[in-house]
């Protein structure tokens, strides 16, 4: 398993938000801005992206990691440097 | 026939603008005989005295005895006297002193006034309109208070009609003149001096149909004659309550406006009639099974009836409020229809058939 | 031999389009089955059967809009199935041996069924063929009594079904109920069962306004204005039915946003009209359920972790329990607690609108089984797919608008339920805690009562209850 790319853990979180919030406007949501607030998810959506971010990338995410989905920008970085932790603990 | 033979007075002046029930009855008749000449007047004591409630009072000055004529005291002769002209193409008006002597004469209307057309094959008619005084309330005791007019409502080849309004006293004599069959009027005796503003112009709903005389939501009372003005009041103190009721004003006790009355029962889900009559085989009874038979699924409580007790009417003056439907009973039994019971009360209780010695 | 017909899904529904077949022409169905997508102004619901038998004729094709209570299917109750096929093989007046149960003989065909069969020119009345046996009279007599033919054995010539068959053979149904014919009326056009309506008439006879109430669940009409209430929805229908039929709704995307926020505000405005609110609030230390929260999610797949509304929600549903008088209903001037802890949840709906469906019986839930329900309840919503039986029936409403990060929410009652507990965003505050200040997690709750059931101290009672609850998260 490769350790995902910015662009790619970017899309992967638009992605699972986009399937919990299925007409979100990410025009409206700047990378640090708090998508949570901006598109109205509640803890119950915020828990299926959760549970998303985590099938689609592998990556475990506990609730101690919740503060580092806040942003967007937030939530690319801390999936990157995840994915680099597991890669670099377990080479592909 | 004795009884009650006292002059009733001149009618008070009504006040501006107002007439009264016998004033509009009087009009009604002067009116009749002016536009047709085969129209005339017959009945006890209807010329000089100027009928026994003063309905006639002054038409003998007017039209003179040929058309203004008193009868002997024989009920039988004079309704046969008038049924004759009728079929040979007068238009008799055939004053009754009250319903209970016109048993004297039931005789002449059931037996010719109501089969003749029919036994002719068609080729009699007979345009008699009888009027008579009908109802207690006056302490006039029992051979003169009883309300007998579903008995007539009950024969086929009679329209019989209930004016309880001033206008209806005043507009219903002409079509009744102007229908070829016998038409009974009935005048409940509390009635002739009651006043109010008659209408001007047209909107007189014809004899046919009856009239929803207050609109209202949760119960239809049904009444006619002399009960109207207590179920009107009986509304007002429901009103009160927070209670809807619609009056319904049957006008027309034979034939009954059946969709009026229908629709009135479709919107409330309840009904309450009212009539003075005896509640055993009574109109109310009638309305109460026409109600059941063609609105069954519409009604959300039974049928309630508000009648006279099943007594002689007496003559003591509570004995006599007591046996009468009042505003009163009639609230009591709009309660019980809509389901809010008020504090029970000791003379709601008569309003039950009840076992024992026929009444 | 029923219908099916269009239920009501709340008070405020007047009518609803049958969106969705989810069976056709001889299906076997259940009571309780899901058989239909019908949408309201505010959702797509899936609704149930409320009857056991096997689905006749689709009597409405999808996307008409039809008055609640209109017959949407026919549902024959029969043993065997009435579908096409036994219907084209029998001739009427063919001397029947009833045939034995064929289930399922028509399930292949059904997807395709689903949809076009109410084009099918319509076959002769059911029953016929299955009643063959016996006359009119006989027929007649059977479906008076509730008796199925199919299940007796002729006693007369040439194995015919006589009356006295009939009148011998044990009737299914169940004690009759006293109702008067109004009430009767209204019942079979709401699809209401009356052996389950409360009646308030003489001698505890159902009328028409029970009916109403019951047909309404969770959303009766209030108190005093029963009645009244209950007759503009009457105009309401007759008005309707006066108008033809609505063409097949191919509804403005807006439209049913703005339809349920008419309904809302019909609602609110008349708990606000009728329902003289109190309200309270409290703050309650949030630390031990968030550490209780913490260790059991701990190590737990994000699936299976609960969130704090799920706690809160319990917290709630159990102090409804030491506090009944805030669960139930004001219903004919009177207080009428409810006989289990259903509760309502608040859902805010992204286009806009609000939904309440109903977890029932709360409180014996567990935490885990209650954010299961939660979760999917939620979600469900969402998407339009809620069961009717999951819109009606709320004693108590909880509305957690704190998940948008507001501290607290002063509710409206959801007639005629007397309370509403509203719970606020989950935030660190300083606190002050055996003379010593620290950041605490804390929530604030709020209730909203209706002051003609309770008055403020049963109401103080309950959020005290709330926050010992929510003290000792491992008990809920």
């Amino acid at each position: 398993m490769k350790p995902l790319t910015d662009a790619e853990a970017a899309s992967v979180v638009k992605e699972s938000i986009a399937q919990i919030v299925p007409d979100a406007d990410f025009t409206g949501v700047g990378p640090d801005d708090r998508f949570r607030d901006v598109l109205e998810l509640d803890s119950l959506d915020f828990l299926s992206l959760v549970e998303s971010l985590s099938e689609r990338t592998g990556i475990r995410i506990d609730e101690e990691d919740y503060p580092e989905l806040t942003t967007l920008a937030d939530a690319t970085r801390f999936l990157v440097g995840r994915s680099r932790e597991a890669t670099g603990t377990s080479p592909a | 026939m004795t009884a009650t033979r006292t002059r009733t007075p001149a009618p008070a002046a009504a006040a501006e603008g107002r007439t009264t029930y016998r004033d509009a009855m009087r009009e009604a008749m002067r009116e009749a005989m002016r536009a047709d000449e085969r129209v005339f007047l017959m009945g006890e004591d209807v010329g000089r005295y100027g009928g026994c409630f003063g309905v006639s009072l002054g038409l003998l000055e007017e039209f003179g005895p040929e058309r203004i004529r008193d009868a002997p005291l024989s009920e039988s002769a004079f309704v046969g006297a008038g049924i004759g002209a009728a079929l040979v193409g007068m238009r008799p008006i055939v004053e009754i002193m009250t319903v209970n002597f016109s048993l004297l004469a039931l005789d002449q209307i059931l037996n010719n006034a109501a089969t003749l057309l029919h036994m002719s094959g068609g080729q009699l008619e007979v345009p008699i309109v009888i009027r008579m005084t009908t109802g207690a309330g006056r302490q006039l005791a029992a051979q003169h208070s009883h309300s007998l007019e579903g008995w007539y409502a009950h024969i086929p080849g009679l329209r019989v009609l209930a004016p309880a309004t001033v206008a209806d006293a005043r507009y219903m004599l002409a079509p009744a003149l102007a229908d070829p069959d016998p038409v009974l009027i009935f005048e409940h005796g509390s009635l002739y001096n009651v006043s109010a503003e008659l209408p001007a112009g047209p909107g007189f709903p014809g004899i046919e149909r009856a009239v929803v005389r207050r609109p209202g939501t949760d119960v239809s009372v049904i009444t006619y004659g002399g009960s109207l003005p207590k179920a009107l009041a009986a509304a007002d103190d429901l009103a009160e309550a927070g209670i809807s009721a619609e009056v319904v004003d049957l006008r027309s006790l034979r034939p009954l406006d059946d969709a009026t009355l229908g629709d009135s029962v479709a919107r409330t889900h309840r009904a309450v009639v009212v009539d003075e009559g005896w509640r055993t085989g009574s109109l109310a009874a009638e309305i109460s099974a026409r109600l059941t038979e063609g609105h069954f699924y519409d009604l959300d409580a039974p049928v309630e009836r508000v009648c006279s007790a099943e007594v002689p009417i007496p003559y003591a003056r509570a004995l006599e409020a007591a046996a009468l439907p009042q505003a009163d009973t009639i609230v009591a039994a709009a309660r019980r229809a809509v389901g809010d019971p008020a504090p029970a009360r000791a003379d709601t209780a008569d309003q039950r058939p009840t076992a024992g010695r026929p009444s | 031999m029923s219908a099916f017909t269009m239920p009501s899904l709340g008070a405020d529904m007047d009518e609803g389009v049958l969106r969705e077949w989810l069976v056709g022409p001889g299906d076997p169905v259940r009571r309780g089955d899901v058989v239909a997508i019908v949408e309201t102004d505010k959702a797509a619901i899936e609704v149930e059967c409320f009857e056991s038998g096997t689905v006749g004729r689709l009597l409405v094709p999808p996307g008409t809009r039809v008055p609640v209570g209109t017959p949407l299917a026919e549902i024959e109750h029969g043993r065997e199935p009435a579908g096409p096929a036994r219907k084209d093989t029998l001739k009427p007046g063919t001397r029947a041996r009833p045939a034995g149960p064929e289930p399922g003989k028509e399930s292949a065909g059904r997807a395709a069924n689903a949809v076009d069969s109410p084009a099918r020119p319509a076959p002769e009345p059911s029953g016929e063929a299955a009643c063959a046996g016996a006359g009119p009279l006989v027929r007649h007599l059977a479906q008076l009594r509730g008796v199925d033919l199919t299940a007796l054995s002729g006693t007369g010539p040439g194995g015919r079904i006589t009356r006295a068959d009939v009148e011998h053979a044990p009737s299914p149904r169940a004690p009759r109920v006293r109702a008067t014919p109004y009430a009767r009326r209204l019942a079979r056009d709401l699809g209401i069962d009356l052996t389950a309506v409360r009646g308030t008439g003489d001698g505890g006879a159902v009328r028409g306004v029970d009916v109403r109430t019951a047909a309404q669940g969770a959303d009766v009409r209030a108190g005093a204005q029963a009645d009244a209430a209950a007759r503009p929805a009457e105009f309401r229908r007759e008005s309707e039915q006066r108008t033809p039929p609505a063409a097949p709704a191919e509804e403005h995307p807006g439209r049913r946003t703005d339809t349920m926020r008419r309904a809302i505000a019909e609602l609110m405005s008349r708990s606000k009209r009728e329902i003289p609110h109190y309200y309270l609030a409290t703050t309650i230390d949030l630390t031990a359920g968030q550490t209780w929260l913490r260790r059991i999610n701990r190590g737990r797949p994000p699936a299976d972790r609960l969130v704090p509304a799920a706690l809160l929600m319990k917290a709630a549903a159990l102090a409804a329990r030491e506090v009944p008088a805030l669960n139930g209903y004001w219903r004919d001037e009177g207080f009428v607690p409810g006989t289990e802890i259903n509760v309502g949840v608040a859902v805010s709906l992204r286009q806009g609108g609000l939904l309440s469906p109903v977890i029932h019986r709360a409180d014996t839930l567990a935490p885990e089984t209650l954010m299961a329900h939660l979760k999917d309840l939620v979600e469900r919503a969402r998407r339009g797919r809620l069961r009717g039986s999951e819109t009606t029936g709320a004693t108590l409403t909880v509305t957690n608008l704190g998940e948008q990060g507001v501290e607290s929410v002063f509710g409206v009652i959801h007639p005629p339920q007397v309370a509403l507990v509203g719970f606020g965003a989950v935030v660190e505050r300083p606190w002050a805690r055996n003379g010593m200040l620290g950041v605490c997690p804390v929530v604030t709750v709020t209730l909203a009562a209706d002051h003609r059931a309770t008055d403020g101290a049963v109401g103080a009672r309950y959020l005290t209850a709330v926050d010992r609850l929510l003290q000792r998260p491992e008990e809920l």
